[in-house]
C-alpha cells in the first residue's frame, strides 16, 4: 500500500470492511472447498442437470429479449417524454423490485392462471395456459427481471444528453429516427449493462418460478429449483450445479467489467 | 426567388418568450443578421425559438409560412450549436449525411452530397473520421456543412466561433463569409465578437435584456452605438443624455490625478477598475461616480508615470468637439 497523505485509514473502518468481505467471500469459498471433484464429472454429466441449465440459459435469454423489446420503449418514456403520471408510473415500473419473488409467482396466479383475470379467457380462447409451461417460466422471469432492465435503460437514457434529440429534430428527423439513429446508440452501452443485468436476474429466479410453474423436470425446472430439489436427496448434485451457477455469473461479472462497465 | 405580394420572401417574425425575449425582426433572403448583446440578453433563446427548441408565442413567418406551427422536424430551420452537437456515434460524413437521410434521400446519395459538402468547407479528407477525432475548427466546419446540408430556407448559427483559437476563428470567419455569400436564405449569426458583426453581417441586432435595442447596418451600429455593451465591443464610450446619445473614442479621454482646470464640461471622477493592454496602448476601465462605465486609452508612459494602476482613484476628461452626438435609429 501506497502512504496515503491523509494518514492511515482507520481501524473502525477497516475492521467492519474486512467483516464484510469475509461474509461475502467465505460461504462460497467453503462451497468450492466442499466439492467432490472426483464426483463432479458425472454430476455435470447427469441428464437432469444439463437439461435444467438447458432451460435456465434458454429461458433467461428468451425473457431479456423480451424485457429489452419492452422495457426499451417504456425506459424511453420514462426518460424523455412528458406526461402526466410519469412519477406514478416510474413507481409502479419499480414495484416487482423490491416485492418478494413469492409474492410475484402468486400475483403471476391470480392474473395468468388457469383462472386468473387474463389465464382463464385466454385458456377458453386459445386452449393455452402460462402455469407450469417454459412459457409460464420466460412470463416469471420477464416480470421479476422487466425492472431492472427498464430503470437500467432510462438510466442511460437519461445521461445521453437530450440536446442530440434536438440536433437530429432540426436536421429533419422523425422521433422514430432520432430514436433508432441517435437515442439508442449512444445509450447502447447503458442499454446492454441493462439486458445482461436483466438476464442475471433471470438467471438467478427461484421464488415466483417455482411458486407460479412448479417444478417439472425438462419443462419448468431451471438450475435454482433444480439446487433446491436436490440439496435433500443429493448434495453432490446440489453443489455440482450450484458451482455452475458460480461459473456463469463470475463469466458475467468479468465479461461486464472488461466491456461495458468501464471499471478497471 | 420570385417575391409574392403579400406574403414576401425571407423572414417577418415577432417573438416573445416569457420572463426572456419579446423581439421583433425582418430579412431578407440572403441577408446575414449578425445578434449581439451581452450574456443572458436572449441570442441563444432567439435562435432557439426560431428552431422550435424553445416554445414562444407571435409569428415567425419564413417565406410566407408561420414557423411557429410547425414542429421543430418540418420547419426547415438549420441550427449550428453552440456546442456542435455533432453525433459522436458517427464519421463526419455521416453526421452531414443525416438531415438529407432523415428526408428519405437514399444512403448513397446523401452521402455523396455530404462529401460534397465536406469538401467544400475543406475538409473533405476527414469524412471518415469521428467527431471525437476533429479539432475544434474543424469540428464546427462539420456542424456547418451538417447544417447547410439540410437545405435550410433560415440558418442559425450560435455563436460558431466562440472556444476556438483566434487563428482558427479568423480562417473559419472568411471562409464562412464566402459561403453565408452564396447562401439564398436567410442566417442570424449569433456572436460575442464585434469583428463577426462588422465583417460578416449585412445588419445587427443588438438585444439586451430581452428585447431589441438597436437594429441596423453594421456602419450604423458601430458608429452610433444605443448600448454600453455595443459600445464597449466597438471600443467607444456612450453617454446617454435623454434621447440623445453622445459617443467618443477612448483615445480622445484626457487622465489627470486632479481635477482638470479649464473648460472641459465633459469631467468625471471615478476609479480604476481594470488596465489591460489595448495595441500600443494600455486600456484603463474607469468606474465613473455615478455608475456610468468608461474606458480611455493611454500610452504606456503615461500610465507609469501617472501610477495608473487599478484602484487608483482619477479624473477623465474629453473635450466637447471630440464628442458626436446623435439620436439612435430607430428600431
Amino acid at each position: 500500500m501506497t502512504r496515503d497523505p491523509l494518514g492511515r485509514p482507520p481501524a473502525l473502518l477497516l475492521l467492519p470492511a474486512a467483516i464484510a468481505t469475509l461474509l461475502l467471500v467465505v460461504p462460497l469459498a467453503a462451497m468450492v472447498a466442499a466439492t467432490d471433484w472426483s464426483g463432479l464429472a458425472d454430476q455435470l454429466g447427469s441428464e437432469q442437470l444439463r437439461e435444467a441449465l438447458r432451460l435456465s440459459l434458454v429461458t433467461s435469454t428468451a425473457a431479456m429479449l423480451v424485457c429489452l423489446l419492452l422495457g426499451l420503449p417504456l425506459a424511453w418514456l420514462l426518460a424523455r417524454v412528458d406526461f402526466q403520471g410519469r412519477g406514478l408510473l416510474r413507481a409502479l415500473v419499480t414495484v416487482p423490485l423490491v416485492l418478494p419473488p413469492v409474492v410475484a409467482g402468486v400475483a403471476l396466479r391470480t392474473a395468468f392462471g388457469r383462472t386468473g383475470v387474463i389465464g382463464e379467457p385466454l385458456l377458453e380462447l386459445t386452449g393455452f395456459a402460462f402455469p407450469f409451461t417454459v412459457w409460464g417460466v420466460v412470463l416469471a422471469h420477464v416480470f421479476v427481471s422487466m425492472p431492472f432492465v427498464v430503470i437500467a435503460i432510462e438510466g442511460a437514457l437519461r445521461s445521453a444528453d437530450k440536446e442530440y434529440d434536438a440536433a437530429a429534430a432540426t436536421l429533419g428527423a422523425s422521433r422514430w429516427t432520432a430514436f433508432r439513429r441517435v437515442t439508442v446508440p449512444l445509450a447502447l452501452p447503458g442499454i446492454l449493462a441493462g439486458m445482461v443485468l436483466g438476464w442475471a436476474r433471470s438467471l438467478g429466479e427461484f421464488g415466483a418460478t417455482i411458486t407460479f410453474n412448479g417444478n417439472y423436470p425438462g419443462t419448468t425446472q431451471t438450475m435454482p429449483t433444480l439446487i433446491y430439489v436436490t440439496r435433500q436427496s443429493d448434495q453432490g448434485a446440489a453443489l455440482a450445479a450450484s458451482l455452475v451457477m458460480l461459473g456463469v455469473s463470475i463469466t458475467v461479472l468479468l465479461l461486464l467489467r472488461d466491456r461495458w462497465l468501464g471499471t478497471p | 426567388m420570385s417575391g409574392a405580394a403579400s406574403v414576401g420572401p425571407g423572414l417577418d417574425a415577432r417573438l416573445a418568450v416569457p420572463d426572456r425575449l419579446d423581439v421583433a425582426l425582418t430579412a431578407a433572403p440572403g441577408e446575414i443578421v449578425a445578434v449581439i448583446g451581452p450574456n443572458g440578453a436572449g441570442k441563444s433563446t432567439l435562435v432557439r425559438a426560431l428552431a422550435g427548441l424553445v416554445p414562444a408565442t407571435g409569428h415567425a413567418l419564413l417565406d410566407g409560412t408561420d414557423l411557429l406551427t410547425l414542429p421543430v422536424r418540418e420547419r426547415r430551420v438549420g441550427l449550428v450549436f453552440q456546442d456542435k452537437m455533432l453525433f459522436p456515434h458517427l464519421t463526419a460524413r455521416a453526421n452531414v449525411a443525416f438531415g438529407p437521410r432523415s428526408r428519405g434521400v437514399s444512403r448513397r446519395t446523401a452521402e455523396a452530397a455530404a462529401q460534397d459538402w465536406l469538401d467544400r468547407l475543406g475538409i473533405g479528407d476527414l469524412a471518415g473520421r469521428k467527431p471525437r477525432q476533429l479539432s475544434g475548427g474543424q469540428a464546427q466546419r462539420v456542424a456547418i456543412a451538417r447544417a447547410l446540408a439540410a437545405d435550410p430556407r433560415l440558418l442559425l448559427l450560435d455563436e460558431p466561433m466562440a472556444g476556438l483559437d483566434v487563428s482558427v476563428a479568423t480562417a473559419l470567419r472568411l471562409e464562412l463569409a464566402r459561403h453565408l455569400r452564396d447562401y439564398d436564405g436567410v442566417t442570424l449569426l449569433v456572436t460575442h465578437d464585434a469583428i463577426d458583426a462588422l465583417t460578416i453581417a449585412t445588419r445587427v441586432l443588438v438585444v439586451d435584456a430581452g428585447r431589441v435595442a438597436q437594429f441596423g447596418t453594421p456602419l450604423e451600429v458601430a458608429q452610433q452605438p444605443a448600448t454600453d455593451h455595443v459600445a464597449r465591443l466597438v471600443g467607444l464610450n456612450v453617454l446617454r443624455d435623454g434621447e440623445r446619445f453622445r459617443a467618443f473614442s477612448p483615445t480622445a479621454v484626457n487622465v489627470d490625478l486632479h481635477e482638470p482646470d479649464g473648460s472641459a464640461r465633459n469631467r468625471w471622477p471615478g476609479r480604476i477598475a481594470a488596465a489591460s493592454p489595448h495595441g500600443a496602448a494600455l486600456r484603463l476601465v474607469v468606474h465613473a461616480v455615478g455608475g456610468q462605465e468608461l474606458i480611455a486609452d493611454v500610452t504606456p508612459a503615461a500610465a507609469a508615470e501617472l501610477g495608473l494602476v487599478p484602484g487608483r482613484e482619477v479624473w477623465l476628461s474629453v473635450k466637447e468637439t471630440s464628442v458626436r452626438s446623435y439620436v439612435a435609429a430607430p428600431t
